[in-house]
């Protein structure tokens, strides 16, 4: 008789002794390339800091350590490169805060003009470098096909700043910019972009959307990004303790609550077409769960509580999960 | 900038690259993460005082034979016990609230009869001592704390009254939960460590024993062997025996002849074991009759399920209040508000051929009443925490002592003492390790555990059991036993699933390689607690700095 193979946490977890080595995250392995050195001066529970790691020691790993990486002015770019120092352990260029999709256009046809195409390129910044300030520059990127991954870390607002509202910041977050005021306060309803569909939409060989709540699910999308040539875009969400108003050690569990509420699909699309989606791991959870364990929500929780506010975003999870068909479909 | 310095830069640059680990951000820190291992609550509840998680982690790497080694510290006894404990370990089992308890019990049969089948043996690696010990009574009390006294070096000698060990593992507790084989197997290998038995030797002098035969401690394990009498009116004719010694004469092979229809009057485990066992023996009708209610019956759960099963049949809020030929005569009884059994008046008449009377055993005092400072009170033998009775150098345990009487309290009892007994003769004190806080369910990440049902043993059918006194349940396989123990949850202590060290925003956790865990890089460690919130298990506690 066969028995489920539980071996205490299946693969949920990061690694587990009970797998081989290879079989494990490259961020379980004790060998990993560390791309972030420690010594960054992101906040405490920093989750751009974690998702950069996770993406570029994937990246390094894909490519055997081919790479160059362009990094748009940003958090990330500001708290681990304060001159003279740097925490970077790979090739690491700073480009102005619009333009680093450009930059890694011309670092992959400078690449290609040598006949290094063995060297691949990857582009990251923030939600504002990406979804506002670039995305001239990454809609060129995409049209031209040029074969860069541009990686987005989205934390949902201007954090380096002062957390400012950028297109990416979701209906009634509170912001320095959206204050919680009046009869609809926070950031409006109907208004930000949804950058991978968008991307979806040049038609380019390979779009993913990942968090920090799963480091396999993550690297293995970075794996199957660096397979193909061409313009590939990876959107990972990194819950932000500082401009979220939530706890530091809640970063992990806040990315989970945003994929188990439905709030932050999970999928992949390959030329314009979703190919596979990462249902829930269970029931639907309320948005009401995620949303009271941060502040920049607390009016939605004051007296009297917004209930329409709550079932309004209620309705946006409820969307995502009947667009991509996110809930599991019982044992027949 | 001295001349030489610029020289070696390029252009327009004025300082050298560094790296950010010059920034000691663990400055940063108000709490730190400390890897510390919590209590299970299998290993809480166990009465022996097992390390179930310990052998449960070495049986989930395949390591049978190490998992055996781990259990046999606390217990000689690991395929008696998984046959045979109640297992309160799975009763406080984390696991129960996400799907349900893991099979302890099942896989410590496993590891015990893997070990019989393969010759797995122990050894006293210890220098001999010169120290002999007495200990009365060769039941579960009394083998265990042999067994620990011979690992610790001492010249042990059990002396029991019966003609075979094992005390009520072999007199009282039916060969359908306990194959003899498998005791014979596990106390000849006490035996092979160095244990001396002498049987049919009773102890009526402990004091001149020790006096004369120059032992320097004694551990009484006498149990409690004496089946308590109630008054009963009865006709000549009526049949009434006592149910340890109707299972005792159906261990030693004989079939007491009841007739068709046993009342047993007792609500315990040992009513239980008369009542199947009366089935057994031919008994078509096999009724319990106890005075209060199901859920106040001090029998296991399992046990009366088992029965019921069996075709045993309970009767609840009743008295038997005289006994006559072929018949009992019981009277309803009701609950008072405190819950205690008041008569109605109510009677009936019942047909009987045989009453068994399980209502509660005794311990022999008459062993102990020449014995200067040994007190009995309420049915037990006086002892302190160290399980010394008021005599120097006299020690007690098992049922003897204990309210709970059961085979794994008795093995705990005898560890207990040993430990305690062994200090005594070295002229010390054994204090116990302090225990670590219990790791509740609300210390772990249960996201982390995904639902997987365990594997069961499997049962004999009842229609199979009324014939003979075959195991009842069966074993689990190798590939069943790996999968109950990988079903362990590892409560409040690391299992080396590397979250913590994927999950550092500061690549603040250092791995030390296999079985070696982690540990924190304090100089960069920020205190954010990602490591102790992602930790499954809740093995890392945070840790307020000093200010």
């Amino acid at each position: 008789m066969a028995y489920p193979d539980v071996r205490q946490t299946a693969d949920r977890t990061a690694g587990n002794r009970l797998l081989p080595l290879r079989q494990r995250a490259v961020q379980a392995d004790p060998d990993r390339p560390g791309t972030l050195a420690s010594g960054h001066r992101a906040c405490q529970g920093c989750g751009e800091a974690l998702g950069a790691r996770w993406v570029l020691d994937a990246a390094m790993r894909a490519t055997g350590g081919r790479l160059v990486t362009v990094n748009a002015t940003g958090c990330l770019e500001v708290f681990t490169t304060p001159y003279p120092e740097t925490a970077w352990r790979v090739a690491w260029l700073h480009s102005l805060f619009g333009n680093a999709p450009a930059v890694a256009s011309g670092v992959a046809a400078a690449l290609r003009a040598q006949g290094r195409t063995d060297i691949r390129v990857v582009g990251q910044g923030g939600d504002g470098g990406t979804v506002d300030i670039g995305f001239g520059t990454l809609s060129g990127m995409f049209e031209r096909d040029d074969d860069v991954l541009y990686v987005c870390y989205d934390n949902e607002a201007y954090m380096n700043t002062g957390v400012q509202r950028s297109g990416a910041t979701p209906p009634a977050a509170r912001t320095s910019t959206t204050p919680a005021l009046g009869p609809a306060p926070g950031n409006p309803f109907g208004q930000g972009k949804d950058v991978p569909r968008i991307a979806m939409a040049h038609e380019v060989p390979y779009v993913a959307t990942a968090t920090v709540a799963d480091p396999r699910d993550l690297e293995r999308k970075v794996f199957r990004a660096m397979a193909f040539r061409g313009a590939r875009y990876l959107h990972v969400l990194v819950p932000c303790p500082l401009g979220w108003g939530a706890a530091p050690h809640d970063t992990i569990h806040l990315a989970r609550l945003a994929v188990q509420t439905g709030l932050f699909p999970l999928f992949e699309a390959e030329a314009g077409e979703v190919v596979a989606v990462t249902r829930l791991p269970g029931p639907k959870v309320p948005v009401a769960e995620y949303l009271r364990r941060q502040r920049r929500y607390a009016h939605l929780f004051a007296e009297p509580p917004r209930t329409d506010v709550i079932a309004a975003v209620q309705a946006i999870a409820d969307r995502n999960i009947a667009r991509y068909g996110l809930e599991v479909v019982p044992d027949a | 900038m001295p001349e030489s310095a610029a020289q070696q830069l390029p252009f327009a640059i004025t300082l050298r690259a560094g790296t950010s680990l010059a920034n000691r951000t663990g400055a940063w820190r108000s709490e730190r993460p400390v890897y510390r291992d919590l209590m299970p609550p299998c290993n809480d509840a166990c009465p022996a005082g097992e390390d179930v998680q310990g052998w449960l982690r070495l049986v989930q790497e395949g390591r049978y034979e190490q998992a055996w080694r781990r259990l046999m510290r606390d217990n000689p006894f690991p395929a008696v016990m998984g046959r045979v404990c109640y297992h309160p370990c799975q009763a406080a089992c984390n696991r129960a609230q996400l799907d349900e308890e893991v099979g302890i019990n099942a896989v410590e049969r496993f590891l015990g009869d893997e070990a019989i089948r393969r010759g797995w043996r122990v050894t006293v690696d210890a220098a001999a001592t010169g120290r002999r010990v007495l200990i009365v009574g060769a039941g579960p009390a009394g083998l265990s704390a042999a067994y620990q006294l011979r690992l610790r070096g001492h010249e042990v000698v059990v002396r029991d009254a019966g003609t075979r060990p094992g005390g009520m593992m072999r007199y009282g507790i039916p060969t359908y939960r306990l194959p003899r084989d498998v005791l014979d197997a596990e106390i000849d290998r006490l035996t092979t460590l160095g244990v001396r038995l002498e049987l049919g030797r009773a102890v009526t002098d402990v004091a001149a024993a020790m006096r004369e035969e120059g032992f320097d401690a004694v551990f009484l394990a006498i149990g409690a062997q004496l089946s308590r009498r109630t008054y009963l009116p009865a006709g000549d004719s009526a049949k009434i025996l006592d149910a340890l010694t109707l299972l005792r004469d159906t261990a030693e092979g004989s079939r007491p002849r009841l007739g068709r229809r046993v009342v047993v009057y007792g609500g315990g485990n040992t009513a239980m074991d008369a009542a199947r066992s009366a089935r057994r023996l031919g008994a078509t009708d096999a009724l319990v009759i106890y005075r209060r209610t199901r859920d106040r019956m001090p029998a296991h759960e399992l046990e009366v399920a088992e029965a019921v099963a069996e075709g045993v049949q309970l009767r609840w809020l009743s008295t038997i209040v005289a006994a006559g030929p072929g018949t009992v005569t019981v009277e309803r009884m009701e609950l008072d508000e405190t819950g205690f059994p008041r008569p109605t008046g109510e009677l009936e008449q019942l047909d009987a051929d045989t009453v068994v009377l399980a209502i509660g055993q005794d311990v022999d005092r008459s062993l102990v009443a020449n014995l200067p400072g040994v007190a009995v009170v309420d049915g037990a033998i006086q002892v302190g925490p160290d399980m010394m009775t008021g005599h120097p150098g006299v020690f007690a345990g098992g049922d003897a002592v204990s309210a709970d009487r059961t085979v794994t309290t008795a093995v705990g009892h005898g560890k207990r003492a040993a430990r305690h007994l062994d200090a005594w003769l070295r002229g010390t004190t054994y204090t116990p390790a302090e225990r670590p806080p219990l790791a509740g369910f609300d210390r772990l990440n249960p996201y982390y555990y995904p639902t997987a049902p365990g594997p069961h043993r499997p049962r004999l059918h009842p229609s199979r059991r009324l014939s003979t006194f075959d195991e009842v349940v069966g074993g689990l396989d190798e590939p069943a036993a790996l999968a109950a123990a990988r079903r362990c949850l590892s409560c409040g202590n690391c299992f080396e699933c590397d979250n913590c060290y994927a999950m550092c925003p500061d690549g603040a956790v250092v791995k030390l390689g296999p079985g070696q865990g982690f540990t924190i890089d304090l100089d960069y460690c920020k205190g954010c607690g990602i490591c102790a919130a992602e930790c499954p298990a809740g093995a890392i506690t945070m840790v307020p700095e000093a200010s």
